[in-house]
């Protein structure tokens, strides 16, 4: 079996681009992953490509239609937010599996505004608002109450995880918003789904991301100065438990994906320099910090209070603004995760970079449920 | 109201909600006879423990604990906020989501563990394209459920 490396990876500017199509912004981020990496379509020899919103309509050979028809394999993946992380993760299957030594991973989504889930069925009376709410920011709120059932979490604590993650993204360029918002701002925003206000809740954007794997030989033949070892990758799904089917569980299959990729990466939390997980809510966040082993069950509430999941903290946290202030385009978001840590990992990450940044771990959750997980580290020794 | 549920024919909201003539609304589980896992739903595969045609009906408990909730404030157009989404374990098995009712919508007044009540009732007024009327279920703080029918 062959390791796996990122030899080249990037996003694009995440925004609002109504006047270009799902392919085009995937070609754009293709594009600037083959020139980080420096190779060229043609050297590509199979292409993973994950988007949602036309998930029936072969977005990944659309984009080659745009970027080059080399007539290389082509699949298009769809696993809710866990999209993107599901098409690298294939791209690095296979080339774990030996079966390419150069392949393209491409997330790319647009999106409309407001919210998601709980839409109207087809047949019958809707049931939103009569059997509880199936909208996404409700079901996070219910999944943040349970734990302050659990933990006594508070509303404030919930909240000072979006000051913190809009604090990060004012550093980021290719943020949707660069804004701060003080807490009693967060707080004071209009209520969506208590406890989720407004700036708890993610930015529904466009975007894309992409990156090139590699295999060990061709990370040695095209130079190793910037490539990103890919430690462990992970894709669980949602094991059975009593409350699934009106209570989405986004930690079960959170735990089990962090306890895999952490035996496969032989490492354990306490050595991770930082972590991209999936703050769709505010709430999400708190309960991802206990699922993925950085700190016990229970304090998550602490590390938000003493700051340990900032930039300067003990283990920073969505350096790059989240999905709650980057942005989530829903099948870029996997990528665009991983491209930060690699920016990170690589020491390019400017004013927000992580010093001495060595490994790091990205996080999303489909729900439905998928979880991936992915563990990198940089190759080259700090200068 | 039973009587006059009867008389216009309100459908079930869902399928796991029954009303049988002349008797009180219920919730019916499929618990599966092999691990006692509880299902919504008619199925014949357990998905806990993989089990088949070991599905069993079962009258779900029409009391339970609250526990999880939020409150929408921000819905879609047309549906009336605020609006508490309880998410309610009943009593033997079975979890449930729906509206919790006859508090107000505010964390200082919900209390996270609290026992409720599954009260049956008119669906809001919603019909669907024929005009259909239909029942539902909510739910409701078990102290103020007491002694009144909803």
């Amino acid at each position: 079996m062959s390791g796996v490396y990122v030899l080249g990876i990037d996003m694009m500017k995440f925004g609002r681009f109504p006047d270009r199509t799902v392919p085009q912004l995937g070609a754009e981020a293709a594009l600037m992953a083959l020139d980080d990496a420096r190779v060229t379509i043609q050297q590509v020899q199979a292409v993973y490509c994950g988007n949602i919103g036309e998930a029936n309509a072969m977005v990944g050979q659309r984009v080659l239609h745009q970027i080059g028809q080399t007539g290389v394999p082509v699949v298009n993946c769809a696993n809710a937010c866990a999209t993107g992380a599901t098409a690298f993760r294939e791209a690095w299957v296979a080339i774990r599996a030996g079966l390419y030594d150069v392949a393209l991973a491409v997330g790319v989504e647009q999106m409309g505004r407001g919210l998601l889930g709980g839409g109207a069925k087809a047949g019958g009376i809707s049931t939103e608002g009569l059997l509880g709410s199936g909208t996404m920011p409700a079901v996070f709120g219910e999944a943040g109450l349970e734990h302050t059932r659990k933990h006594g979490t508070t509303f404030e604590q919930f909240a000072k995880v979006s000051v913190k993650n809009h604090h990060h993204s004012t550093l980021n360029p290719k943020a949707m918003y660069q804004l701060e918002t003080p807490l009693e701002t967060v707080m004071g925003a209009e209520m969506i789904a208590y406890p989720n206000t407004k700036l708890m809740c993610s930015v529904n954007v466009d975007g894309a991301a992409a990156a090139v794997l590699v295999s060990e030989r061709k990370a040695r033949e095209l130079g190793l100065a910037r490539a990103v070892r890919v430690k462990a990758s992970v894709l669980t799904s949602d094991p059975w438990q009593a409350r699934d089917l009106v209570l989405p569980d986004v930690s079960t299959c959170t735990r089990n994906a962090a306890a895999q990729a952490y035996e496969m990466a032989a490492i354990g939390p306490g050595e991770l320099d930082l972590v991209e997980l999936h703050d769709c809510f505010a709430t999400a966040e708190l309960l991802h910090y206990e699922n993925l082993g950085l700190c016990d069950d229970g304090q998550a509430g602490r590390l938000i209070d003493e700051g340990e999941t900032a930039l300067g903290g003990r283990i920073p946290v969505n350096v790059s603004g989240g999905l709650l202030s980057k942005g989530h385009p829903l099948g870029a978001t996997g990528i665009a995760n991983i491209y930060e840590v690699c920016t990170q990992l690589r020491g390019e990450a400017g004013k927000r970079q992580v010093a001495g940044a060595r490994i790091g771990l990205t996080h999303v959750i489909g729900l439905g449920s998928a979880c991936g997980v992915h563990v990198l580290e940089r190759v080259a020794q700090a200068s | 109201m039973s009587s006059e549920a009867e008389r216009s024919g309100p459908l079930p909201v869902v399928p796991f909600l029954k009303l049988p003539p002349g008797a009180e609304p219920y919730l019916e589980g499929h618990a599966c006879g092999e691990c006692e896992a509880v299902f919504l739903g008619a199925r014949t595969v357990c998905s806990r423990c993989g089990a088949r045609d070991r599905m069993e009906t079962r009258r779900l408990a029409d009391v339970g604990t609250l526990h999880t909730y939020s409150i929408v404030h921000r819905s879609f157009p047309g549906i009336e906020v605020p609006y508490v989404s309880a998410v309610v374990d009943l009593e033997g098995g079975g979890c449930v989501k729906g509206n919790l009712i006859g508090v107000e919508p505010d964390p200082e007044k919900i209390a996270l563990g609290m026992r409720v009540q599954v009260v049956y009732g008119d669906a809001l007024g919603r019909k669907d394209r024929d005009g259909n009327a239909y029942t539902s279920y909510f739910f409701e703080p078990r102290a103020a459920a007491d002694g009144s029918a909803r």
